[in-house]
């Protein structure tokens, strides 16, 4: 069977031969898992849908985007609490407002 | 339950309804009923000052979720119902939840008819270019050239401004923002609902899924983003040169008078009338 590649919506190659991510996904899987008091940003997945706003109109980089297209906290330290992902998510599934 | 996160927002949900709510992913209906509900959280109102109305389509589905006083009526009658509400009980904040083909398709003349009478009514146009709900017909407000289901080969209908149908109406606020700026929704609906009078607050939300799909505008996210390069500030695009104001449409409050308000007008003319039956 050829090896299909995964394509992203925004063009990057998620899995197959020429994955770049898939690797960078999976060491930061750990940190998925987003708590009011350990993570700057605190996501809710049972109630997100995957559409992806808040990871394209985070400022900062803060949030990345795994293989299914649920949101992770990528990187913590960038958070400024602008709560730009707390307004735009249509699901009230994120927020990034400081407690 | 577990841990929620923007607990301001789900203290005016519906937690008995089913959540995730029934929009599609990338919807703008979420982001409205967000700033709605920070809205109306700033302005301090109970729950029980406020009513929402909401006629049928996609957007109308948000009285749902909301504890407020709601009703969810019939198609394009949403204005009809909300100035029954607001004439029994005008100290009630009205506010009426509509899509582009219920307000000025189906509900075209109540729209026209309760900005003429000035009524003091909140209406939050969610403007999707399109009739989401059934599958994607083409609405009022479908651009020209735009694909919808029954216009597959692009719509020939020329291009429909609602926000020049209400000031022509003589609504005494007329704003007009899009999903992407949601601080500007936030401030308008604030702005809306401290103004005597009848508001209409027009959202140019993004429909990825059938508007933007028949159409290539790409995923919501993208969707977004063209909002946010196509819209200018009011002060901005008045001064930019005539051609190159075809390419941008205006976002601010295009239109903030005070005129007479039609319940106290009633009241007053009640309370006359009243007096000279007395001294009859």
């Amino acid at each position: 069977m050829p090896d299909k590649a995964e394509k992203h919506r925004d063009g990057q190659i998620l899995s197959g031969e020429d994955s770049t991510v898939k690797m960078q996904v999976e060491v930061n899987e750990v940190k998925t898992e987003g708590d009011y008091n350990s993570s700057p940003v605190y996501i809710y997945h049972d109630w997100c849908k995957k559409c992806g706003i808040c990871v394209a109109f985070c400022p900062t980089g803060t949030l990345g985007r795994k293989m299914d297209g649920s949101p992770y906290v990528k990187a913590p330290e960038k958070c400024i609490h602008c709560e730009t992902c707390d307004r735009l998510c249509p699901d009230f599934a994120i927020t990034g407002a400081k407690r | 339950m577990k841990k929620i996160p923007q607990k301001q927002i789900h203290k005016y949900l519906r937690h008995n309804k089913s959540f995730p709510h029934v929009w599609c992913p990338g919807c703008s209906n979420g982001i409205v009923l967000g700033g709605v509900i920070r809205a109306i959280d700033e302005m301090g109102y109970e729950k029980d000052s406020v009513a929402m109305i909401s006629g049928i389509g996609c957007s109308s589905r948000m009285p749902v979720y909301v504890d407020f006083n709601t009703a969810h009526t019939l198609h394009g009658r949403a204005i009809p119902h909300a100035t029954g509400v607001k004439m029994f009980k005008p100290e009630l904040n009205v506010c009426v939840i509509t899509g582009d083909g219920d307000a000025t398709a189906i509900g075209g003349n109540h729209l026209i008819h309760a900005a003429r009478r000035n009524i003091d009514i909140t209406v939050i146009l969610i403007n999707n270019n399109i009739y989401g709900m059934t599958g994607g017909q083409y609405s009022p407000t479908t651009p020209a050239g735009a694909k919808a289901t029954t216009m597959p080969y692009g719509n020939i209908d020329n291009t429909f401004d609602i926000c020049d149908l209400a000031i022509g109406a003589g609504a005494t606020f007329v704003a007009r923002t899009t999903a992407y700026h949601a601080m500007e929704i936030q401030n308008y609906v604030r702005m809306g609902f401290e103004h005597k009078g009848f508001s209409l607050i027009e959202v140019i939300a993004a429909c990825p899924v059938i508007f933007g799909r028949l159409n290539k505008r790409g995923d919501a996210s993208s969707m977004m983003r063209t909002m946010k390069e196509e819209s200018k500030p009011l002060a901005v695009f008045e001064a930019l040169p005539d051609e190159e104001k075809e390419k941008f449409y205006p976002r601010g409050v295009l239109v903030n008078i005070d005129k007479p308000e039609y319940t106290e007008k009633y009241a007053n003319l009640v309370a006359s009338l009243q007096k000279k039956e007395e001294a009859e």
